[in-house]
């Protein structure tokens, strides 16, 4: 039993980190904007696009990782001042279908610039190597990234709440109009904030695409709603939240696409039943669960709105 | 012996720590003005929201022509975190929506005004009237309640008019001067045929002159569509001028009620207002 | 600017009269048009697409712009009504070429093309309810991204091999009626009257119609109050559950038929094109035609099909001006180009083309919209 349900685990808790990478980014933008930033996923997958262009140009690994990192940090603040600062008045809803206008430009960018065909991403050195675990055979990556993010997310997590900048964005998501009269610098706290998520993104998809091994212009959107569930489900604002939520969704959604072997396997069922087409479907039904019963997830503070 | 329109017992709000309304106690008869007085923060908006539904009481009950409309005892996490009284009394669950509650008859407006502002004064009057109205979903879509239609628009019209509003009604509601909007906010209130009138701060940012018209406005519409209304003011002129009867809030507590001379003279009262000019 | 009480508008006034005027005529250069230009012509692959997308976007724009819900599901309502559409008028005699895989499918009967397209916003609406059930309660940025995971699921579940026997699993249903079914032949074969430019034109007008008197009836009216004030709404009487259910079935009702005349328009229908992406196409339609302004969002549907399969189109190829070869152009410029003409509309024009004015406003004199625009934009 414990060896058919290994595989899957395992890339469950793989899947995991990279999602908790990227819900980084969605929960602190959201933290502190009130925006869910469609266009999240797609620096992710742009984040994936450069590695395969910045490495096919021959660079070495240790100068083609870090700028691929350093470049998708200043996408993430180029679409920020771009797009989102100019409508800080203006209502909400402008600004989300401001960020689905950055989403769509992304993608037909990319689109534009890769003919609309997979990319191969490269191997990396160590990660992209094979290694057994017990009975399941996996790629290094998959021991790599949880340890890495959970690095991360402790480095991050000091970072919000020992440091000056870190108060500043506590105060920021706490009360926006408020911090901005304390003198709190609010744009580059907001802007701080972009850069950290896409940094955190561009990690993730080093990750995420070393295990896919393609890239497309679509290849964000899918992650990056899965993240944001992750965000949500974990209370939209809270770092340790968005983690939690993205590793229970990564396991939950691998355990899925393995469910008819294993329950065949188990002797639970006799045939097929095709649940692996329910893999994503689940997710998006966890997100309505939780909306719906807990709507501020399971580490969010409740707010309730003066009349 | 007159009916008594609004009674609220041991009405408690409580929001986490914060107890906002404590054991209020009151009533209302038909034909009263009521107002409730009380320094900011002291409680009184909250008592509104919960007579309108837009909270449900923590605890304690409200009563509508002797009818529970709200009644609710502290739950969940609440049932720890409870600081009031008369824990145990109100066992019984009732709650009803905001828009149920203007249905039977209770109406208000807001302190700080929320008119629909893309919307034209007289279709923020209509909007008021959509309740009361007849035809379904289908006949309305597809215009055959014409007869029903120009009746609310005329009856809209009578409203506006009486205020000397009808050539505006055309007017973008968010167009209007402040002291329009405040009174259009009464007469969308009215247009949803109220027999008891809840006015949060109606006289806030008017000035003498404009808040004496304002007292002769709601002694005039209390007349004509016989109703009982219930102010939250500031404006002590106003107040002592207008009420029959007072109620006063200070830190979610009734610390005094009786007539505008009683209140006048209550030492509590006084203590309570210490440093406060009277306008 | 005086206006007696008694003069309280009713009927129509000059813009409205005009603008009737105007859609008549378009329609019967429609039809005009159809007679004497081949049918093959780009115009009519234009107006057939455009009148889809413009029912698809109205129905939008009654959801996000007149009750101020910001739903993202329009691609999954308009999968299920693309759905019920082929699903019930494949012909009997198609249908084991269809189901292949599913030894012919479950249905075994095929409707009449007017009662499955109605059948098709029924379903659509169907599945709206059961959705709005839970999620209708969510503030708006939440109702977004459920609505958004929604469309995904339903994706999903029109897929799954177990349903296959009714939606024929992940293959494409085909065979069905398309528009060209509406033009008239004679004995032989031939056509004697084109009609699959106008009516795709009369069903989007015939919808389009009942949501702009929706809009305009009292219900249209608490729709826009809760779009303005949620709480003033609700203490004005205005039932907010049921109101943002009606509007939220409304609009998915449209939005099947939509579905229905997509799946007419592209012969076949297949669960894997309705993703997102639809919905933020559509939702960007809007946003070009203005929020709030049915007469935006048709313009801004013609528009848009037009530059993205007609004029637009040369940008996606190789052009030689003489000897120069004008640079960058190559397959998916088009989509580049079009992304950031977007983007400085929503930045720079936010108001779209036409703000929240609607056609009759363009021949009336009065300043109001004006004014209102000006609100708007505060």
């Amino acid at each position: 039993m414990m060896s058919t349900v290994l595989p899957y685990l395992l890339s469950g808790i793989s899947v995991g980190g990279q999602y908790a990478l990227i819900a980084i980014g969605y929960t602190m933008v959201y933290g502190i904007l009130r925006l869910i930033n469609f266009a999240h996923g797609d620096v992710f997958m742009v984040a994936g696009i450069l590695m395969v262009y910045i490495s096919a140009s021959g660079l070495p690994l240790y100068v083609s990782i870090p700028l691929v990192l350093l470049i998708t940090a200043a996408i993430g603040f180029t679409i920020e001042r771009v797009a989102y600062k100019p409508l800080r008045d203006a209502p909400r809803m402008s600004v989300m279908i401001s960020a689905i206008g950055v989403s769509y430009t992304l993608q037909n960018l990319v689109l534009y610039i890769t003919g609309g065909l997979n990319q191969y991403y490269p191997s990396i050195p160590f990660i992209s190597e094979s290694v057994t675990i017990g009975t399941a055979t996996t790629k290094m990556v998959t021991i790599v990234t949880p340890v890495l993010t959970l690095v991360l997310v402790v480095a991050l997590v000091l970072l919000i709440n020992h440091t000056k900048i870190g108060m500043a964005m506590r105060a920021v998501s706490k009360d926006f109009e408020t911090s901005k009269l304390m003198g709190i610098k609010i744009n580059s706290v907001i802007s701080i904030t972009f850069v950290i998520g896409s940094f955190l993104a561009g990690v993730g998809s080093l990750l995420y695409f070393t295990n896919y091994t393609t890239v497309i212009q679509t290849s964000g959107a899918m992650p990056g709603l899965k993240a944001f569930v992750a965000a949500v489900f974990g209370g939209i604002g809270s770092v340790p939240g968005a983690v939690v939520g993205a590793f229970i969704i990564g396991i939950c959604e691998n355990i899925i696409k393995g469910l008819d072997v294993i329950l065949i396997k188990a002797g639970l069922s006799k045939q097929m039943m095709g649940l692996t087409t329910f893999s994503d479907a689940f997710t998006f039904a966890l997100l309505i669960i939780i909306l719906v019963v807990k709507p501020t997830g399971l580490f969010g503070e409740k707010t309730t709105d003066k009349v | 012996m007159k009916e008594v329109v609004l009674e609220l017992e041991n009405v408690t709000m409580q929001f986490g720590g914060v107890v906002a309304v404590d054991s209020l106690n009151m009533y209302i008869n038909e034909g009263e003005i009521v107002a409730l007085i009380g320094p900011n923060g002291a409680g009184k908006t909250t008592a509104f929201n919960v007579i309108t539904g837009v909270y449900a009481p923590t605890n304690g009950c409200v009563r509508l022509r002797g009818k529970t409309i709200a009644q609710g005892h502290p739950t969940g996490k609440m049932r720890k975190l409870y600081a009031g009284t008369h824990i145990g009394d109100y066992d019984r669950l009732v709650s009803n929506t905001p828009d149920a509650i203007t249905e039977m008859g209770v109406a208000r407006t807001f302190q700080n005004i929320r008119l629909f502002k893309n919307m034209t004064v007289l279709e923020n009057v209509l909007v008021a009237r959509h309740m009361r109205l007849k035809s379904g979903l289908i006949t309305s879509t597809l215009h055959l309640n014409l007869q029903e239609e120009r009746r609310i628009r005329r009856e809209s019209m009578d409203l506006l008019e009486m205020l000397g509003m009808a050539d505006l009604a055309h007017e973008n509601a968010a167009s209007l001067p402040y002291g329009r909007q405040r009174y259009l906010e009464i007469v969308r209130a009215l247009a949803t045929e109220p027999r008891l009138l809840l006015l949060d701060e109606p006289a806030a940012g008017m000035n003498p002159q404009e808040t004496e018209d304002l007292c002769d406005f709601i002694r005039d519409i209390k007349e004509r569509f016989k109703l009982t209304v219930f102010l939250i003011e500031h404006h002590m002129n106003l107040v002592m001028d207008i009420s029959d009867r007072i109620y006063v809030l200070d830190f979610g507590k009734r610390i005094a009620e009786g007539t505008p001379q009683e209140i006048q003279d209550d030492p509590a009262v006084i203590a309570a207002y210490l440093g406060v000019d009277e306008e | 600017m005086t206006m007696k009480p008694s003069a309280i508008r009713k009927g129509l006034d000059r813009g409205a009269v005009i603008s009737i005027i105007l859609i008549a005529l378009i329609y019967a250069a429609v039809f005009v048009l159809e007679q004497i230009i081949p049918p093959t012509s780009m115009l009519f692959t234009v107006l057939k697409k455009g009148a889809t997308y413009a029912l698809v976007a109205v129905s939008m724009n009654l959801l996000n712009g007149f009750t101020g819900l910001f739903s993202l599901g329009q691609a999954g309502f308009m999968l299920v009504g693309a759905y019920t559409y082929g699903i019930l008028t494949i012909p009997v005699a198609q249908r084991a070429a269809v189901y292949q895989y599913y030894d012919g499918g479950l249905v075994q009967f095929a409707m009449p093309i007017i009662p499955a397209i109605i059948l098709a916003g029924f379903a659509a609406a169907l599945f709206a309810f059961l959705i709005g059930l839970p999620v209708l309660r969510l503030k708006s940025d939440y109702l977004a991204i459920a609505t958004l995971g929604f469309a995904e699921i339903i994706r999903s579940i029109f897929q799954w091999d177990k349903l296959g026997v009714i939606t024929n699993g992940s293959n494409m249903l085909r065979l069905f009626p398309t528009f060209n079914d509406f033009n008239i032949r004679n004995a032989d074969g031939e056509v004697v009257l084109y009609l699959s430019t106008l009516v795709p034109f009369l069903i989007a007008g015939v919808c389009i119609g009942l949501i702009v008197a929706l809009i305009h009836s009292s219900y249209g009216r608490a729709f826009m109050s809760i779009r303005d004030d949620e709480v003033a709404a609700e203490a004005m009487g205005v039932n907010l559950a049921r109101h943002k259910q009606y509007a939220f079935c409304i609009s998915s009702f449209f939005a099947g038929i939509g579905g229905a005349m997509l799946a007419m328009y592209s012969n076949s229908v297949q669960a894997k094109s309705f993703t997102s992406a639809m919905t933020y196409e559509i939702l960007l339609i809007v946003v070009i035609g203005g929020i709030g302004s049915v007469t935006g969002s048709c313009l801004s549907s013609f528009l848009f099909v037009a530059c993205s399969e007609w004029w637009l189109r040369f940008l996606d190829q190789k052009q030689m001006i003489g000897d120069w070869e004008v640079p960058l152009l190559r397959n998916g410029f088009r989509l580049v180009v079009f992304s950031i003409i977007i983007m400085v509309v929503v930045l720079f024009f936010r108001q779209g083309i036409m703000g929240t004015r609607e056609l009759p406003d363009l021949f009336r004199k009065r300043q109001r919209h004006a004014r209102r625009k000006e609100e708007m934009a505060k």
